[in-house]
Parts: structure tokens; sequence; C-alpha cells
């Protein structure tokens, strides 16, 4: 199933942007060039085959990460969407692991203070994190830790292997502005699954034991409120990824989101058809690792296969 | 089961009134010409001729929030318009066909559409069709199709095993009267409190856009656009940010709050729960 829907959103990438109207090699050499250099260029970047051969083609180099050759740079465009890629897992990797260290703990307290005024407070402040877009959140971070109190760079990227330090201070405010608004979400679905936990008689039994809530809740709860848990946590793993398309541009990072937004910004559509395709299938893979991961969490559903 | 208002569905209506009224205010009167460039007046603080400053250009900072509500309401009602009105009958569909295929077809290309998010499609559509207002609504309202489907399927397939739906297929109604007269008034409710969420993300999805220039083009006022724009002054002028940031964010919160209400309203059996 995973495999074919990969086929059908690479026809539907492909087909998308076929249908713009234009010839690339027309564009390449300009309005004013010879017919014939023109002709000799639609057989270069073979755009003067059918389409059907031309997505064969296309999608046939995907598995071995040829992506084909930009029209407008003539560069090879793979190891482009390599290099941006691994930048752009660096800022989501550390974004998650922000996000699910505050989220977990905010929505398990939450959950037990629930008729207290401290729970409704971090339920509070959990709604308003999330009407917070993560690319304000990164200028407001920007405006007090870099403009005000300087302690970390406005902007800009250092590969780890260069200077790890100025690595990890330049990967603090993207990480935490793209972490801090997915924590807000993560927090609301934590809280909403822990709740439901409690509710169980074998918490009752557990508390009746004599466990105190938070020891009941780690011993018997925490692998039932994990499932629904998971499922949002590989969706924000997509949100993630998006997401970092906007915080790239505001920390001028960059990763596969800027590559994207410069294809675009350059016409160059075969680059762009290539980052999407990435970014697709990124989401199918983590939708897809998601459900494995629920049947490793609730053996349950193992009966069910 | 009482119906009762609940703090959520107050606070949440309070805040989205709030950006209704601006929009609403807007069309009849604004301090001054949003678009208005005065050289005089460039980054002027907060005065009584300028009650939230102006910008590099001298543009009433106030008008062009006002201004900026109109373009983020229009955006988010004719996304989840789109939405709502192609995702109900697919998921209405999916849920009452008897082909097995039918229903199938509709929610495989469902999930096919779920791994296009809002932004990645807004930004294809802008690369193919050119960034504008439209391309940024219509992208942000077909990814948020199989929302409404999903949402609609599931309802459909429980309501279909009522009854009276069962009453009114033995007495030889058509399906499209079963659907009129008896799905849709019954999923009414959750697609509203759906609608609601859904609005709250095509807020904030069209900032993005127009804050990486796929959205709304100048000089249109947009909030997503005010801060692209006031990012480059955030050394000197700061305040530029937090005016259309806190737009966004009161948007957002009280289409969340609202939808969060509506369903705890509707629903009162689920409102412990949240």
């Amino acid at each position: 199933m995973f495999l074919v829907s990969l086929l059908l959103a690479s026809i539907a990438v492909f087909a998308f942007m076929s249908v713009l109207p234009g010839d690339p090699a027309q564009v390449a050499l300009g309005v004013q060039a010879d017919p014939e250099a023109v002709a000799q260029m639609r057989a270069r970047f073979g755009t003067d085959r059918p389409l059907v051969v031309q997505y064969l083609d296309w999608v046939g180099g995907l598995p071995t990460g040829d992506f084909g050759t930009s029209y407008v740079t003539q560069a090879v465009i793979g190891p482009q969407i390599v290099d941006r890629f691994l930048v752009t897992l660096w800022l989501v990797a550390t974004g998650m692991v922000i996000a699910v260290v505050i989220a977990v703990p905010v929505g398990v307290v939450a959950a037990v203070r629930h008729r207290e005024p401290s729970g409704a407070l971090l339920s509070g402040a959990s709604q308003v994190g999330i009407a917070i877009p993560n690319f304000l959140a990164g200028m407001l971070l920007i405006a007090v830790f870099a403009v005000h109190w300087r302690v970390f760079p406005a902007g800009g990227w250092t590969p780890p292997v260069d200077d790890p330090q100025r690595f990890l201070r330049g990967l603090v405010l993207p990480a935490v502005s793209l972490g801090l608004v997915q924590a807000a979400v993560l927090a609301r679905y934590v809280r909403s699954a822990v709740l439901d936990v409690l509710r169980q008689d074998f918490i009752r039994t557990a508390r009746a034991k004599g466990l105190g809530p938070y020891r009941a809740l780690v011993r018997h709860g925490m692998r039932n409120a994990a499932i629904p848990v998971v499922t949002v946590l590989g969706l924000q793993l997509a949100t993630l990824l998006i997401g970092a398309v906007v915080v790239e541009r505001v920390f001028v990072i960059p990763g596969l989101g800027s590559l994207l937004l410069d294809g675009v910004a350059n016409r160059d559509l075969l680059l762009v058809q290539g980052v999407v395709m990435v970014l697709v299938v990124a989401v199918l893979l983590v939708n897809y690792l998601v459900d494995l991961l629920y049947v490793v969490i609730d053996p349950r559903l193992r009966r069910g296969q | 089961m009482t119906r009762r208002l609940n703090a959520n569905l107050i606070v949440g209506a309070a805040l989205v009134g709030l950006v209704v009224a601006l929009a609403l205010v807007s069309f009849v009167w604004t301090p001054y010409e949003p678009t208005r460039i005065n050289a005089g007046v460039r980054l002027a603080g907060y005065s009584s001729d300028h009650l939230l400053g102006t910008d590099r250009f001298g543009r009433d900072v106030l008008s062009q929030i006002m201004v900026g509500a109109r373009t983020t309401l229009f955006v988010g009602i004719v996304a989840v318009g789109v939405a709502g009105f192609a995702g109900t009958p697919l998921g209405v569909m999916a849920g009452m066909a008897h082909s097995r295929w039918v229903s199938e077809g509709i929610m495989r290309a469902n999930d096919l559409l779920l791994a296009f998010p809002a932004l990645l499609l807004a930004i294809m559509f802008g690369a193919v069709f050119g960034a504008s207002t439209l391309t940024a609504m219509v992208a942000i309202g077909i990814a948020t199709i199989p929302t409404f489907a999903r949402i609609a399927r599931s309802r459909t397939l429980q309501v279909m095993k009522t009854e009276y739906v069962l009453a009114a297929r033995a007495a030889g109604r058509t399906r499209v009267a079963i659907a009129m007269r008896h799905v849709l008034p019954n999923i009414a409710a959750l697609l509203i409190v759906q609608a609601s969420v859904s609005f709250a993300i095509a807020v904030l999805a069209e900032a993005a856009l127009s804050f990486l220039g796929f959205g709304t083009a100048p000089p249109t006022p947009s909030w997503g656009r005010m801060l692209q724009e006031a990012q480059g002054l955030l050394r000197i002028a700061p305040r530029l940010t937090l005016w259309p940031g806190l737009g966004i964010a009161i948007a957002v919160l009280g289409f969340n709050l609202l939808g969060d209400g509506l369903r705890d309203y509707l629903d009162p059996q689920l409102e412990d729960r949240r």
C-alpha cells in the first residue's frame, strides 16, 4: 500500500509540474534563441520525448537519488537535495526533541491537575502556543536573544564538522521556534490521552493499592497513553518538515525549504519537482512508520493483523 | 443532557468577534488609506495621529491591521468553503456507497492528498500558476478536503446504522433524499466544529504563505506580509512585529477556542474530557 501511495504521489507531482505552460529549453536560451539551438537543448533536457517517457525516466532515477539536471543552472539536482535535506533533518530532529521534552511533562501535569488552577494555566498556555506561527516565534526569539541580549546568532548556518560549538549555537533559536509551537500542540494531545487513561479501572486499582498519581501513571498508564500521542507525533513530524521551510527562511538556513523557495524564485521546475517529491515521500514514510509503531506499542493490534 | 455555554465558547466567540468587527469596520472606515505612502512619517512611533505607529513607508499600521483582518477572514472563508463543499459530499458518498470500490477509492485518494500539506501545495500552486491570494486560498482549501471527508465519512457510517435511516431505506427513499434529510443534519454539528478549527489552520497557512511571498500580493495588506516586512526592521522597530503577530495569534486562538467550545456545547458528554 505504501509503494502504491508513493507511485501515485510521484504521478501527481510530475503531472502537476508538467501542466506549466512554456518550454524549459526556450526559457533557458531566451526568446531570441535560434530554433535549432532550442531543439538541441530540448533533446539535451529530454523534453522532446513523450510525457510518459519523461515520467518513467524521472521516476526510475528517484530510487538511486538521480533527480535529473537543472534546466536553469545545469547542475545535477540529487547531491543538492541530499546536502540540504541533511541540514533540514538537523533542524527537524532537534525541534522534535524539544517538542517532546516540553510537551510530555506539561501534558501529564495538566492532565493530573486538570481540576486545579495550575492545570488550567498549562492548558491555557498550550492554547496560546498553538496560536503563534513558528516564524513569528522565530522573529520574537531573534528580537530577544539575538538583537537584545546577543546570546545567540540571528541566523546563518555552520556545518557541525566545521565548528561544533558555532553549529549548536546557530541551531538553538530555529530549533526552539519550531519545537516550541509543536510542543504546544503535542501537550494538548498528551493531556487528553493521559486524562483518558486516568479514568481507567486499572489506574484506579493501582491508586487503591497505594501508588501516587504520577507513579500509577508511569507504571501502568504511559504505554496506553502513548498510542494516540505517537499518531500525533507522526503527523507533527510531517508538520515540522513543512514548517522548517518557513523557519529556514527566517533564519537564513540553507535547508531543503530554502532550496525549494529558491527553485520557485528561479523557475527551476525540475528542482522544485524533486524537492516536493522528497518532502511528500518523507510525509508518506512517516505516516507508514507510525502505523508500524502502533503494533510495537500495543501488542493487542498484532492479533488483528 | 442540557447544553450550556462554556468559557471556551464565550472567549473564542469574543476573539473571533473582535477580528470580524475590525474587518467589517475597515469596509467603511480606517484611520488612513492603508496603502498610502507618506515619507514624512516613516517609522513613526505610537501617537494620537497614528495609534499603532507607521511602517517604513509611512503607512498607518492600524489601518493595515484592520484591512489585514479582512484578508485573513476572506482567505479563511474561501479555503474552508472549498474544503467543506468538496470534502463533505465526498465523505458522505464514501460512507453511503454500496460499492466497496467507490468508498475505498475516495478514501485512498483522500490519503494521497494528505501527503500534500497546505503549505507545500500552495508553494506548488505558486510555482505553476503564480503567487496570489486566490492560489493560496484554493491550495489551502484543497489540502483541507481530506479532513472534512474523513469526518463526514466516519459520522455518516454511524448515521447509516440508525433505525430511522433503515426505516427510510425500507420506505424506498432514494440515497440522495436520505443524505439530505437524515445524514447531513446529523453530521452538521461536527462539520461546524471542524470548520472553526480548519479556519484557524487556514489563518496560519495564509500568514506563512504571505510571509514567504506566496500569498497576498502587495499592496493589499496582509498580516503575514506585514511580518515579512517587519523582519528586516527587528533591530530598529520591533513593534512592527508585535501587531500583525498579535492579530494572527488572536484570530487563531479565537477560532480554536470557538471550535473547542462548540464541540463541548454541541456534545456536552465530551466536555469533561478536554
